[in-house]
């Protein structure tokens, strides 16, 4: 190797002096913000599958029923997240919240959107059809290995 | 012709003169503390319909405002040194497509704009060649897009991770005509100390600005009190203050009034910016819009001007390798 | 004062599996997705070893709706299909009952796509 003249400084050196000098993020301050805004984001949603169950839109929705109004929650949650997104709202809110609003669905709804969005200048096709998947596409793909997996499993246990 | 003295400095034995340079930057850097010296910003899409055609532009119209203010016919521009940040440096392209000069892209990571400085003053001192441009720019939106994460994704930005500059600068450097002089250069070598951390860039290339200074005033016999000015490009308020533990521990102390880094100076923490501005427009807009008007006024005098690169992609993280850091360093002085 | 512990208990779980996410982004390198990932993965473990049920018990959608419920949609979904299907439910169940949270983010991204722009952050103080 040529001549190094950096004598005193080594790799573990560094890697303690990077530690000393990096600057923290305040934990405690984070983790308050998070829980409170992603209990915030669970009671909206809460409150959303009450008024389901209560049948006071059975008219509207042609159903009541437990299953359904999960369903319906999480369909909820989704378009809310997915408009907060469309309306350039979004990732404000997750500046603030950090992981309290990237934990929940609405999150989830937004990394898809916020990608849509980004590559639209790529073309309808090639650009949002492709890449709308870069961000959720690994929990997808993740999810429904491990479900298989977990079915596999379900499945050898019932039948023995 | 320059001649070499010591490892890796070669000192210029023709005038090299700075002889007009020009900036624009985007709205969140004029609001930043040098905003006042920045005489021209704009949107990140500068009026276009992509990010990638609004960098072009901003490269287009720093051109076209360094040929207009300083005075000289188009056709005497011998050539353009010119990068950026995106994939194959496309915004250089496509914003000198039109320019009708000779141009050659560059590619530095964010020492771009050193790197250009490098080649232009040693094409002007030997290569037979009068006046070069060169130039670099970054843009926050389309860096974002490339490296990051979609624009509207709600997330946190890392407390050690740097925001990009939407930014260009340019200089022409002359053979002849007033300002400031390119005395020596200093190409600098590829140093690599495993950092892998994306949000820690500062870090990842303080060792070769550290490098690149050492090597510099060693090859020279220069104590670093012999500039007014010690300037790194982006390593950011993380960067700055490793940059400055390493030099200590080889025995040059830097302390605040000779040596500063425009990543640190061009936002304010309290912009959201976390550790500072990074990009090839962070110090290329610093040089052009504040530390070259500072020179002109005599304010100082003598510059060491470093410009600092992470040399990664956005596959080589992907794939874990560690981010390899480049400084070049140019010395400029009134003479 | 039902309702009150209820809600309660919503909070309470949401917060909480927000909370933990936060302290892996702070004091891990892991990056959110990757944060995600383990997410689902892990609803679906607790899920299939019956934990989960008992924190979906408690939490109601304060534990539906952070991603770990998602793995626990797609886990509770292959078993019931398993019970009603046999071996096809394996493949069949997982998807079909996250499907109408992904068909939403889907349709309506291409929606946004096609009406919505995203904008420069690099405006205004604090980075808004």
């Amino acid at each position: 190797m040529g001549s190094d003249n950096l004598t005193k400084l080594n790799g573990p050196k560094y890697e303690k002096m990077k530690q000393d000098r990096s600057m923290k993020s305040n934990l405690l301050v984070d983790c308050a913000i998070a829980f409170v805004s992603g209990g915030f984001i669970c009671i909206i949603a809460q409150v959303f599958k009450d008024i389901i169950t209560s049948g006071k839109l059975v008219d509207l929705l042609g159903t009541a029923d437990e299953k359904s109004a999960s369903a319906l929650t999480v369909l909820f949650m989704v378009f809310l997240g997915a408009l907060l997104t469309s309306l350039n709202v979004y990732d404000n809110i997750g500046k603030v919240c950090g992981a309290g609003s990237i934990v929940p669905i609405t999150g989830f709804a937004n990394s898809i959107v916020s990608s849509a969005m980004e590559f639209r200048s790529e073309g309808h096709i090639l650009g949002v059809g492709a890449q709308m998947f870069i961000c959720a596409g690994p929990v997808i793909v993740y999810g429904t290995a491990a479900s298989v997996i977990a079915g596999l499993f379900y499945f050898l246990f019932t039948m023995g | 012709m320059a001649h070499k003295k010591g490892n890796q400095t070669y000192i210029l034995d023709k005038d090299v003169i700075v002889r007009h340079s020009e900036c624009i930057v985007g709205q969140k850097e004029s609001e930043g503390p040098l905003g006042k010296y920045f005489d021209q910003k704009a949107d990140d899409d500068f009026g276009m319909d992509t990010w990638e055609k609004g960098e072009a532009k901003f490269v287009e119209a720093t051109y076209k405002k360094l040929l207009s203010r300083c005075d000289i016919e188009e056709n005497l521009i011998d050539c353009i040194l010119a990068g950026d940040l995106l994939n194959q440096c496309t915004s250089s392209a496509c914003g000198l497509k039109e320019s009708g000069r000779p141009f050659l892209g560059l590619y530095g990571a964010c020492s771009t704009m050193a790197e250009s400085l490098v080649n232009g003053s040693l094409l002007v001192d030997g290569g037979g060649m009068n006046n070069v441009v060169c130039m670099t720019s970054s843009n926050f939106c389309s860096a974002e897009k490339q490296f990051r994460f979609p624009l509207e994704l709600g997330c946190q930005r890392a407390p050690n991770s740097q925001w990009t500059v939407t930014g260009c600068g340019a200089v022409l450097l002359s053979s002849g005509g007033n300002g400031p002089r390119i005395t020596s250069v200093t190409p600098g070598i590829i140093r690599d100390y495993e950092i892998s951390d994306t949000n820690n860039m500062g870090a990842a290339m303080a060792p070769a600005a550290a490098s690149t200074i050492i090597a510099h005033l060693s090859d020279l016999e220069r104590d670093i009190s012999y500039y007014d000015l010690v300037m790194t490009g982006d390593l950011g308020l993380t960067g700055r203050e490793l940059c400055r533990d390493i030099l200590k521990m080889h025995g040059i102390n830097a302390p605040k009034e000779i040596y500063d880094d425009c990543g640190a100076i061009i936002f304010d923490p309290e912009q959201g910016t976390c550790a500072g501005g990074s990009g090839c427009g962070c110090c290329a807009s610093v040089l052009c819009g504040y530390l070259l008007k500072l020179m002109e006024q005599k304010q100082i005098n003598k510059l060491l001007f470093i410009a600092t690169g992470a040399l990664m992609s956005a596959v080589s993280t992907k794939q874990g390798e560690p981010i390899p850091g480049i400084a070049h360093a140019v010395a400029i002085e009134n003479i | 004062m039902d309702i009150f512990l209820k809600y309660l208990g919503v909070f309470v779980v949401g917060g909480i599996l927000c909370a933990i996410a936060q302290i892996l982004i702070d004091k891990t390198k892991l990056t959110s997705t990757r944060i995600l990932v383990l997410y689902v993965v892990t609803g679906v473990f607790l899920t299939a070893i019956g934990l989960y049920d008992k924190i979906v018990e408690w939490g109601n959608c304060g534990a539906t709706i952070p991603l770990m419920g998602f793995g626990y949609s797609l886990c509770k979904g292959v078993f019931s299909a398993i019970d009603e299907y046999g071996f096809r439910g394996i493949f069949t169940g997982g998807l079909a009952d996250v499907a109408t949270g992904i068909v939403m983010a889907v349709f309506f991204g291409l929606i946004a796509s096609f009406i919505s722009k995203p904008k420069s952050k690099n405006r205004s103080r604090n980075g808004g």
